[in-house]
C-alpha cells in the first residue's frame, strides 16, 4: 500500500465531524503553528517543495512569499474549489468524505499569511457540500480552532463558503476573485498579480483545495519529512481522478513513485480497461493536457517507463509528452473516437470561454464548428489543417490560459491522432457508421539508437 | 519622490525613445509615430481598465529590460504592459507579430457582417482599415454568422449588435461619464452582446460619446439627418457655449445643413473632450455654431478621397493614401461582403440603410 | 411582487454580513441562488431588480451576473430539471444515449419543458462527476451511474413527488 497522507482517515466512520476527526489526530497542525510565527510556516511549506495542486505545479512556499503586505491593509486566502476541469472530481471527494481536513489547512494557511477573512469558492453545482463545509466550519469554531482569539493566540479567522454559479473560467483565479467580488467571471488582465492586488483591491493568495489540505501533513512533518516522500520536484503525493473507460474509476491518492501501467492496471488503482478491452489513448491531467496515444502514454519517447510524476508526465514536452495538471485521469479504450471525444471537449470550452478577448472568444466556436462538420461525416482535408492553424493563432495570444487549455487538446489530437482525422474526412459514409478503432496507438514505439 | 520623474530607454523597431516610468509600449509607440504604432481596437486613453481585451496590439519583447535582459515567453497587450528601462520591442519587424496579428483581425471579422456598403461607420472604421491592412483575402469560414436579437436603445443611439467587437469601451464610458449605467454586457463567450436587457433608453447627457468611442459601426447616430455616407460630408471644427460640456466639436456639413456633430478626435482616433447630448443630438443648424475652420481628417481614411460615389475599390493606391506605407492588401471586405455589389448606387439609398433596404434597392441588370 | 419573508430576509443579511463594510455587491450571486430557489426557479426582471435594490445596485450590473452564469435560468423552467452532463468523460459512458433515452422518455428536445410544465432537460459541461458517469443534477443533487432504469426511476420518483 501506498502512503497516504490525505485520505488516509476519510473513510473512518464519521470523520466528517469534529470529534472523531480530533480522536483521530485532527487540528494538530493548528496548535503546531499557531505556536511558531507566520514566516516560519511560510518556510515549512517552502521545505516540503509542494507544488500547486489546482494545475499549474507552481510551488506554494514561493507563492506564499511573494504575498505583498503593506501595512494597514487586509490580506485574503481564498481557496479554489471550483473544480471544473473535465476529469477532474479530487477536491469534491476531500471535501465530501473528510471536510475537516480542508478546514485545518485554511487555519493553518490564514495563520502563515495573515488573512481573517478566508474565503472558499465552490462551485455552484456542488450545493450539497456547502452544508457539508459549513457544518465543519461551525463545528470548528465551536471548539476554538476557527473565530475569535484561536487558541487564546489573539489570532481571530473567520471562514466563508462562496458559491459560484456555473462557470468553467471562476476556477482561473482572477476570474474568480471577480465572481468573488460579485462580478462576471471575465479574467483580469495581468500584472497587477493577485499577490499585489487581488481580492477588493487587496493582496490576496488563492489555492486550490487539495494544496491547502496537504499543509497539514506538512505541518504534522515537518517540511523536510514530506519532501522525503516522491520523487525529484515531485514531493509528497498527490490525488488523481480517474474515469472514462476503466474498471475502477474513483479518486486515488498515490505517491508520485508509481509507473502509469501500474496506475492504470493493477486493481490498487483503476484495475484495468473496462469490458477487457485495451488501452487506446489517455489524458492525464485533466481535459487541458495533451492527449497520449496507449505507446506514448506508457513509455516516453526514449522507450523509458512513464511515471505519474509532474516531470515524468511532462518528459518529451508537448511533442511527446504530456502534464500532470490538475490529476483528472481520463481514459480511452479502442473503440472510442478521438475525434469525437475532441469535439466534446472543443464544445466545453465554447461554452466556457468568457468571451472577453477575440482569439478564444471566436476560435473555440469556430473548432467546435470544424471538428463537428469533421465527426459528422462532411469534413475535407483542409479542415484538419485550418483547425490547427486555428488553435495556433489562439495558443498564447489570449488573456488568460483558458485559450491555451481550449488549443491544447485540438493540438494534441491532430499531433497524435492526424490519421484518425483523416480517415474521416476520406471515409465520410464510413465514418458516420464505425469507428477508427485501436489502430496502431498501441504498437511498441521505435526508439531511435 | 525623484523616481517619478525618471525617463527610461525603450527600443521599438530599433528606434529609441525616452519615456517616463509608468508608460505603457503603446504609448511608447505613439511617441515615436509611424509605422511602428500597434493598432489599437479596445485600448482608449481617456476610459480607465480599457485596453488588454481585441489582442490586435499585441507586441514581441526580445529583451525585457536591461536588468533581466530576457525576452518575454508570450507576445505582450502593448497597451497593458508597462516598458521598462531598456526594454526592446519588436512590432512590424515581428514575423510573429504579424502573424499573430492576422490571426486576431481573422477572428475579429469572423462574425462580422461585412455590411460596410450599408453601414455608417464606413470610412470612419477601424475595423475595415484594420481588415485592409491584415486581412486575408476571402474568409476561412465557411458556417453561418451569429446574429442577435435586436435591441431599441431609445431615439439617439441606434446599436447594430452583430458588428460589435465587444471592446467594452462603451460600457466603461458609461461608468465613467453617466451616473447610472444601463447598458452593458450580457450573457458570456460567443454570445456575449452590448444590451440593457429590459427595453430601456440611454439618454443620460453624456451616454453619446459611446458612439464616438465604438471603433465600428455597432453604436451610431440615430439623429445622423440623412443617414449620409460620411465621406459626402465636410468636418469642420465648431463650438458653442455649452453649460454642460466644452462645446467643442466637429460639424459634419453638406452645404449649410450639419448632419452630424460629434467630439473632436485626435490622430488616434480618440476624443480630445467628451461633448454633452445637447450639443451632439440637439444643434443641427449651422447658426446654432461657431464655425473655426475645415477640420483634420485622418489621411488613411477613406473619407479623405472624396469622391467614394458608387462601391468600387478606391482608385489611388493604399501606397498613396497611407502615407507611402505599403500594407499587404489582403483582405478585400468588399469581394467577401455579403450585401456588396457594385450595381447599386449608394448615393440613391435614403437610409437609414439596412441590408433589407439594400436589396430591394438593388440596380436590376 | 417579489419579496423575500422576514426569515429570508434574516438569511440575507447574513450573507451580506460575510463581507467588509461596502463590499455588499459580493453578495450578489449567493442572492441569485436564493431569489431563484423562492421565486418560481427562474430569474425574472422583476426579481433581479429587488435584489439589485436589496444590495443598492444598478439593475444591469444583475442583469450582467445573470446572463454570465449557466445556473441561472432566465425563462421558466419545469419542476424538475435535468441538467444531463455530455463533456468528453461521460461521452465515453453513455451519455449522449441517455441523453436520447430521456428525450423519447419525455418526448421533448434538449431545452425543451414537458407541456405539464414537469420536466426540462438541458444538457451542461462537466459537473465534476466524471468518474461516476452519465450523470445528471437533479436540484440540489447529482444522480450518477445512470442507465435508463435508473433514468425511468428517476421520472418516476419524480412524478410521485407531486
Ligand atoms: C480556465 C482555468 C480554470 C481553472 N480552474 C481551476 C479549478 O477549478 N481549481 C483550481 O484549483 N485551479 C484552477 N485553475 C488554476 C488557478 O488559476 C490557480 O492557478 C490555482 O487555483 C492556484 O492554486 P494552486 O497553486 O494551489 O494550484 C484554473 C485555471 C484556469 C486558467
Ligand atoms: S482566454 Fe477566453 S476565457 Fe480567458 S479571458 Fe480570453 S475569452 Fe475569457
Ligand atoms: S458596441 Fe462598440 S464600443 Fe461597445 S463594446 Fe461593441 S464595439 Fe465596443
Ligand atoms: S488595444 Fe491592446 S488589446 Fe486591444
Ligand atoms: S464529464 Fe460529465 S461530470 Fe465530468
Amino acid at each position: 500500500m501506498a502512503k497516504k497522507l490525505l485520505l488516509e482517515k476519510a473513510h473512518v466512520e464519521g470523520i466528517r465531524y469534529f470529534d472523531v476527526y480530533r480522536r483521530e489526530g485532527g487540528y494538530q497542525a493548528v496548535e503546531k503553528a499557531l505556536k511558531m510565527a507566520p514566516n516560519d510556516v511560510v518556510e515549512e511549506v517552502k521545505k516540503s517543495g509542494l507544488r500547486g495542486r489546482g494545475g499549474a505545479g507552481f510551488a506554494t512556499g514561493l507563492k506564499w512569499s511573494f504575498l505583498a503586505k503593506p501595512e494597514g491593509v487586509p490580506r485574503y486566502l481564498v481557496c479554489n474549489a471550483d473544480e471544473s476541469e473535465p476529469g477532474t472530481f479530487k477536491d469534491r471527494y476531500l471535501m465530501e468524505f473528510i471536510p475537516h481536513l480542508l478546514i485545518e489547512g485554511l487555519v493553518v494557511a490564514s495563520y502563515a499569511l495573515g488573512s481573517n477573512r478566508t474565503y472558499i469558492y465552490i462551485r455552484g453545482e456542488y450545493a450539497w457540500i456547502v452544508a457539508i463545509l459549513e457544518q465543519a466550519i461551525a463545528e470548528a469554531k465551536q471548539n476554538g480552532f476557527l473565530g475569535k482569539n484561536i487558541l487564546g493566540t489573539g489570532f481571530d479567522c473567520e471562514i466563508y463558503v462562496q458559491r459560484g454559479a456555473g462557470a468553467y473560467i471562476c476556477g482561473e483565479e482572477t476570474a474568480l476573485i471577480e465572481s468573488l467580488e460579485g462580478k462576471r467571471g471575465n479574467p483580469r488582465i495581468k500584472p497587477p498579480f493577485p499577490a499585489i492586488k487581488g481580492l477588493w483591491g487587496c493582496p490576496t493568495v488563492v489555492n486550490n483545495v487539495e494544496t491547502l489540505a496537504a499543509v497539514v501533513p506538512i505541518m504534522n512533518l515537518g517540511g523536510e519529512e514530506y519532501a522525503k516522500i516522491g520523487v525529484g520536484r515531485s514531493t509528497g503525493t498527490k490525488l488523481i481522478s480517474a474515469c472514462g473507460n476503466i474498471n475502477k474509476p474513483g479518486v486515488y491518492e498515490i505517491d508520485m513513485t508509481i509507473s502509469v501501467e501500474e496506475f492504470i492496471y493493477s486493481d490498487e488503482y483503476c484495475g484495468g480497461i473496462a469490458n477487457g478491452k485495451r488501452l487506446k489513448a489517455c489524458i492525464p491531467g485533466g481535459s487541458s493536457v495533451p492527449i497520449l496515444p496507449a505507446n506514448l502514454l506508457l513509455k516516453t519517447a526514449k522507450g523509458e517507463t512513464r511515471y505519474m510524476n509532474y516531470e515524468s508526465l511532462s518528459d518529451g514536452g508537448f511533442a511527446t509528452g504530456s502534464m500532470m495538471g490538475s490529476g483528472g485521469f481520463i481514459v480511452l479504450d479502442e473503440d472510442q473516437c478521438v475525434v469525437r471525444h475532441t469535439l466534446t471537449l472543443a464544445r466545453f470550452y465554447r461554452h466556457e470561454s468568457c468571451g472577453q478577448c477575440s482569439p478564444c472568444r471566436e476560435g473555440t466556436g469556430w473548432m467546435e464548428k470544424i471538428l463537428q462538420k469533421i465527426e459528422n461525416g462532411d469534413g475535407v482535408k483542409t479542415d484538419i489543417d485550418l483547425l490547427w492553424d486555428i488553435q495556433r493563432k489562439i495558443e498564447g495570444n489570449t488573456i488568460c490560459p483558458l485559450g491555451d487549455a481550449a488549443a491544447w487538446p485540438v493540438a494534441a489530437a491532430i499531433r497524435h491522432f492526424r490519421d484518425e482525422f483523416e480517415w474521416h474526412v476520406n471515409n465520410r459514409e464510413l465514418c458516420r457508421k464505425q469507428n477508427y478503432g485501436l489502430a496502431h496507438y498501441a504498437d511498441e514505439i521505435h526508439v531511435p539508437a | 519622490m525623484s523616481e517619478e520623474v525618471k525617463k527610461i530607454k525603450v527600443t521599438i523597431d530599433n528606434i529609441s525613445v525616452e519615456v517616463p516610468a509608468g508608460t505603457t509600449i503603446l504609448q511608447a509607440a505613439r511617441m515615436i509615430g509611424g509605422d511602428v504604432v500597434p493598432p489599437a481596437m479596445c485600448y482608449y486613453t481617456k476610459l480607465e481598465g480599457s485596453g488588454g481585451k481585441c489582442r490586435t496590439c499585441l507586441v514581441e519583447v526580445s529583451k525585457g529590460s536591461e536588468a533581466d535582459p530576457r525576452p518575454m515567453p508570450k507576445l505582450v497587450a502593448s497597451c497593458r504592459t508597462g516598458v521598462m528601462d531598456g526594454m526592446e520591442v519588436k512590432n512590424i519587424t515581428s514575423p510573429r507579430v504579424t502573424d499573430a496579428r492576422n490571426g486576431v483581425v481573422e477572428f475579429l471579422l469572423l462574425n462580422h457582417p461585412l455590411d460596410c456598403p450599408v453601414c455608417d461607420q464606413a470610412g470612419e472604421c477601424h475595423l475595415q482599415d484594420l481588415g485592409y491592412e491584415h486581412g486575408k483575402a476571402g474568409t476561412r469560414y465557411e458556417f453561418k454568422r451569429r446574429t442577435f436579437d435586436k435591441h431599441d436603445l431609445g431615439p439617439y443611439i441606434q446599436l447594430h449588435m452583430t458588428r460589435c467587437i465587444l471592446c467594452y469601451r462603451c460600457v466603461f464610458t458609461a461608468d465613467q461619464l453617466t451616473e447610472k449605467r444601463v447598458h452593458g454586457v450580457l450573457s458570456r463567450g460567443d454570445h456575449a452582446e452590448i444590451a440593457t436587457y429590459i427595453e430601456k433608453s440611454l439618454d443620460n447627457n453624456f451616454i453619446g460619446n459611446v458612439i464616438d468611442v465604438c471603433p465600428v459601426g455597432a453604436l451610431t447616430d440615430k439623429t445622423f439627418r440623412f443617414k449620409n455616407r460620411v465621406w459626402f460630408t465636410k468636418p469642420v471644427t465648431a463650438h458653442r457655449e455649452c453649460k454642460c460640456c466644452s462645446g467643442k466639436v466637429t460639424l459634419w456639413q453638406r452645404g449649410e445643413e450639419v448632419l452630424r456633430v460629434t467630439a473632436r478626435k485626435d490622430q488616434w482616433g480618440e476624443v480630445e473632450e467628451w461633448i454633452c447630448n445637447e450639443c451632439r443630438f440637439e444643434k443641427k443648424k449651422t447658426s446654432d455654431w461657431v464655425i473655426e475652420g475645415p477640420a483634420h481628417v485622418n489621411r488613411h481614411s477613406v473619407i479623405s478621397q472624396g469622391h467614394y460615389e458608387k462601391v468600387v475599390k478606391p482608385t489611388e493606391t493604399f501606397k498613396a493614401v497611407h502615407d507611402g506605407r505599403d500594407p499587404q492588401l489582403l483582405m478585400d471586405i468588399h469581394s467577401v461582403s455579403e450585401v456588396n455589389d457594385p450595381n447599386v448606387d449608394l448615393s440613391a439609398i435614403a437610409g437609414p440603410a439596412t441590408g433589407e433596404v439594400f436589396k430591394l434597392t438593388k440596380k436590376s441588370s | 411582487m417579489v419579496k423575500f419573508t422576514e426569515d429570508k430576509m434574516k438569511e440575507v443579511q447574513s450573507m451580506i454580513d460575510r463581507y467588509p463594510e461596502g463590499k455588499q455587491k459580493s453578495a450578489l450571486i449567493p442572492l441569485l441562488h436564493l431569489a431563484q430557489q423562492e421565486f418560481g426557479g427562474w430569474l425574472s426582471a422583476e426579481t433581479m431588480d429587488y435584489v439589485a435594490s436589496l444590495l443598492s445596485i444598478e439593475p444591469i450590473e444583475v442583469y450582467e451576473v445573470a446572463t454570465f452564469y449557466s445556473m441561472f435560468n432566465l425563462q421558466p423552467v419545469g419542476k424538475h430539471v435535468f441538467e444531463v452532463c455530455q463533456t468528453g468523460p461521460c461521452m465515453l459512458n453513455g451519455s449522449d444515449q441517455i441523453i436520447d433515452y430521456i428525450k423519447q422518455r419525455l418526448n421533448i428536445g434538449v431545452g425543451e419543458t414537458t407541456a405539464d410544465g414537469m420536466f426540462t432537460l438541458k444538457t451542461v459541461e462537466c459537473l465534476g462527476a466524471c468518474g461516476y458517469a452519465p450523470m445528471m443534477q437533479l436540484g440540489m443533487h447529482y444522480r450518477e451511474h445512470l442507465t435508463k432504469t435508473k433514468v425511468d426511476e428517476i421520472i418516476e420518483e419524480c412524478r410521485n413527488k407531486q
